[in-house]
């Protein structure tokens, strides 16, 4: 049990207080019922959305399908990542789906009709997106045009740019002669490179928890109490072994079967090579918006411009940057659905793709009106997205009442944004 | 109370175009004293306290600081040399948490990382010094505090930084009677720890409650600069709104001269 000291000549202010799990607990249901949600009505979705179409179709619950997921939702997600950085500072970015659309295009257009290096094309396809970024932000925070109306402008103009990048109705195709990019969406880790990754990742995680708890203790400042941590640690593990689990299950229709001394058929097992390249994105953004000054800056300048101005933050700086990030995130998307699709074409980006990254965002728990939200939440969102696209699909139903599904879920995410934030203002808590 | 002030501004001039916002005004700020700054609605107490603060600078007159002239050009100045505003719309964060605020745009790092363990106990230590007892827990987000612990954790953001002078512009404005208290004793303590204090407040029972001296502007001129226990509540509204009073304040000559500038 951990005890409360009360050094004398200190107030009782000095610091939250080291709480028990079981106040934990309680504290966080006081938070929930309070108003403060995070990720739950993301989470209670997600799992409300699976186990009801596993009911319908029982093919969903597969391992197969399961996989489905992942690299159906990838693009969008990595898409919407980026997206949280414009949507704390309470702005949006409308063109990041055209965005991911040209730079797949740049890398295409130089990698098979210049035959230029993969990585230099690849390269030039993330330079894209972060000049595109520079471009917008600098439109928004210097000159000072509102970001809906800079970005509607380049979602309009980066269609247009697509077009003229692959000339009229031209299809370019990145199969599987250009390995490295169809292994992101087509290919999957080795078995044991499953399981390694998950164990650095639980032991990584561990290590930093402990680490922290043992610095703060050291300071005399409340800490978590170690039973938390073994749950923390022990959810992360349960999770994720259970993920990788799954997905080393054999969920080819044909699998591998040796006759004499031939062998038939194609194996198909392992995690996923695009999942290690999200969660790499997503160590590296959520280290910069805790950890950092940066990201502590981006969301004071979405919490208040003017006190953030006033604390000496250069707010035109923070806002630009996050305009570069998001669209650099954009054209990692690119690459992403160029490997998902095997190819590009003038609707790469289109279509749905910029309204189901907000989507997800938003269904995750990030505020439209800026200071909210966290990078998990578009992993979260994405998911809710990625299973409701998959599930519809499944169900055979038209693609009229999969956008109408979609449009209802966001609909109630957005809405229980806005009850619980009259609720938390009645509570006084938010 | 000390020999030479900590703050002292002598014949501060400032114009704005054709308008003369502040005529010939004398100013001390002492350590260990709160010193109040009363004046009518455009009499010249916020220009006068943005001239120290670095907003804009005089156009005539001295800034001497712990004995030494000094020239602040901006607001980093002022904060290097220990000075820090309280404007009244606190400028705080309210997606952040009270230690957060506390050291936005200033944050402790350590390589490229937070260093929370730091900034916590630093912010822990200010409150503990001023003896906050209001706040629940310093990493409450400050849209959950009242007016009142808003109020606190801005002026617990000026002393953190071992600052010499803190100018509070209307802290009680928009308080109620109990927060008003609060933050009044608040005030008190900064004072008591040895800073000095300047208080810009419209609320006679404020200023009465904790002022050492009292400063009256009047029409951009300084009418008085008195010991509280000087004077009385009627005296001091007398050189608030006729910038004398018996035999305090300007004289006769001078508030006509000003009477007649003004009907112009």
């Amino acid at each position: 049990m951990t005890t409360v000291e009360v050094q004398p000549g200190r107030a009782k202010v000095s610091g939250p207080r080291t709480l028990s799990l079981g106040e934990h607990i309680g504290d966080y249901f006081k938070r929930v019922w309070g108003g403060e949600m995070g990720a739950l009505p993301a989470i209670a979705m997600l799992l409300a959305l699976c186990i009801a179409f596993s009911l319908a179709r029982p093919v969903f619950f597969t391992a197969g399908n399961f996989a489905n997921l992942f690299v159906q939702g990838a693009a969008v997600t990595v898409i919407a990542m980026g997206l949280v950085f414009v949507l704390l500072l309470g702005e949006i970015d409308l063109s990041a789906g055209y965005a991911s659309g040209v730079a797949a295009c740049v890398m295409s257009v130089l990698l098979v009709r210049h035959n230029v290096n993969l990585y230099l094309s690849i390269g030039s396809a993330i330079v894209t997106g972060v000049v595109i970024g520079f471009i917008l932000g600098f439109l928004v925070a210097k000159v000072g045009i509102p970001s809906f109306v800079v970005t509607l402008a380049a979602f309009l103009g980066f269609q247009g740019l697509a077009l003229l990048l692959l000339g009229n109705g031209q299809v370019i195709s990145v199969a599987d002669n250009y390995p490295v990019i169809y292994a992101l969406e087509n290919k999957n880790m080795p078995l044991w490179l499953g399981w390694l990754m998950l164990v650095v990742g639980v032991v990584g995680f561990a290590i930093l928890q402990l680490v922290r708890v043992r610095n703060r203790a050291r300071r005399g400042l409340a800490r978590d109490p170690l039973s938390l941590v073994v749950l923390r640690v022990g959810a992360l593990a349960v999770l994720g072994a259970v993920a990788v689990y799954v997905l080393n299950i054999e969920r080819s229709h044909n699998p591998p079967y040796r006759v004499g001394n031939r062998t038939f058929g194609v194996s198909l097992r392992g995690v996923p090579v695009v999942v290690p390249v999200i969660i790499v994105l997503l160590l590296i953004l959520t280290f910069v918006l805790a950890r950092t000054a940066y990201g502590r800056h981006i969301y004071a300048v979405g919490g208040s411009k003017e006190a953030a101005r006033r604390a000496g933050i250069n707010v035109d700086r923070i806002r630009m940057s996050a305009f570069v990030i998001c669209s650099g995130m954009a054209a990692i998307g690119g690459i992403i659905a160029v490997s998902r699709a095997n190819s590009v074409d003038s609707n790469t980006g289109g279509s749905n793709v910029l309204l189901y990254a907000v989507g997800a965002a938003v269904i995750g728990g990030t505020s439209l009106f800026g200071g909210k939200g966290r990078v998990l939440d578009a992993i979260l969102g994405g998911a809710v997205i990625a299973v409701i696209d998959n599930g519809m699909g499944l169900m055979n139903t038209s693609a009229g009442t999969k956008f109408v599904v979609t449009g209802i879920f966001l609909l109630a995410a957005a809405g229980l944004d806005a009850l619980m934030r009259k609720r938390a203002a009645a509570t006084g808590l938010r | 109370m000390t020999a030479t002030p900590l703050l002292q501004m002598r014949r501060i001039d400032k114009s704005f175009g054709p308008v003369q916002v502040l005529r010939n005004v004398d100013f001390t700020a002492a350590a260990g004293e709160v010193t109040a700054l009363v004046g009518d609605n455009g009499a010249g107490k916020s220009t006068l306290v943005k001239c120290i603060g670095g907003i804009y600078p005089a156009d005539a007159g001295e800034v001497i600081f712990e004995g030494r002239h000094v020239t602040v050009h901006n607001p980093r100045d002022a904060s290097a040399l220990g000075v820090e505003i309280v404007y009244q719309d606190l400028a705080l964060c309210e997606n952040l948490d009270i230690v957060q605020n506390m050291f936005l745009g200033r944050e402790k790092i350590r390589g490229i990382v937070l260093d929370e363990p730091t900034m916590e106990q630093m912010a822990a230590e200010t409150l503990d010094r001023l003896s906050v007892r209001t706040v629940k827990s310093i990493r409450q987000l400050v849209s959950s505090l009242s007016g009142g612990q808003r109020q606190t954790v801005a002026i617990a953001k000026a002393v953190l930084w071992n600052s010499k002078l803190v100018i509070l512009d209307e802290p009680t404005a928009a308080l109620g009677v109990a927060q008003t208290a609060q933050v009044l004793e608040l005030v008190r303590q900064l004072a008591d720890h040895g800073l000095a204090v300047v208080l810009i407040s419209h609320n006679m029972n404020d200023v009465f409650a904790v002022s050492d001296q009292i400063a009256a502007l009047y029409l951009g001129q300084l009418a008085a600069q008195v010991k509280a226990s000087d004077v009385t509540y009627s005296q001091v509204v007398e050189l608030i709104t006729a910038g004398r009073s018996g035999n305090l304040g300007l004289s006769p000559a001078a508030v006509g001269a000003e009477m007649n500038g003004a009907q112009r």
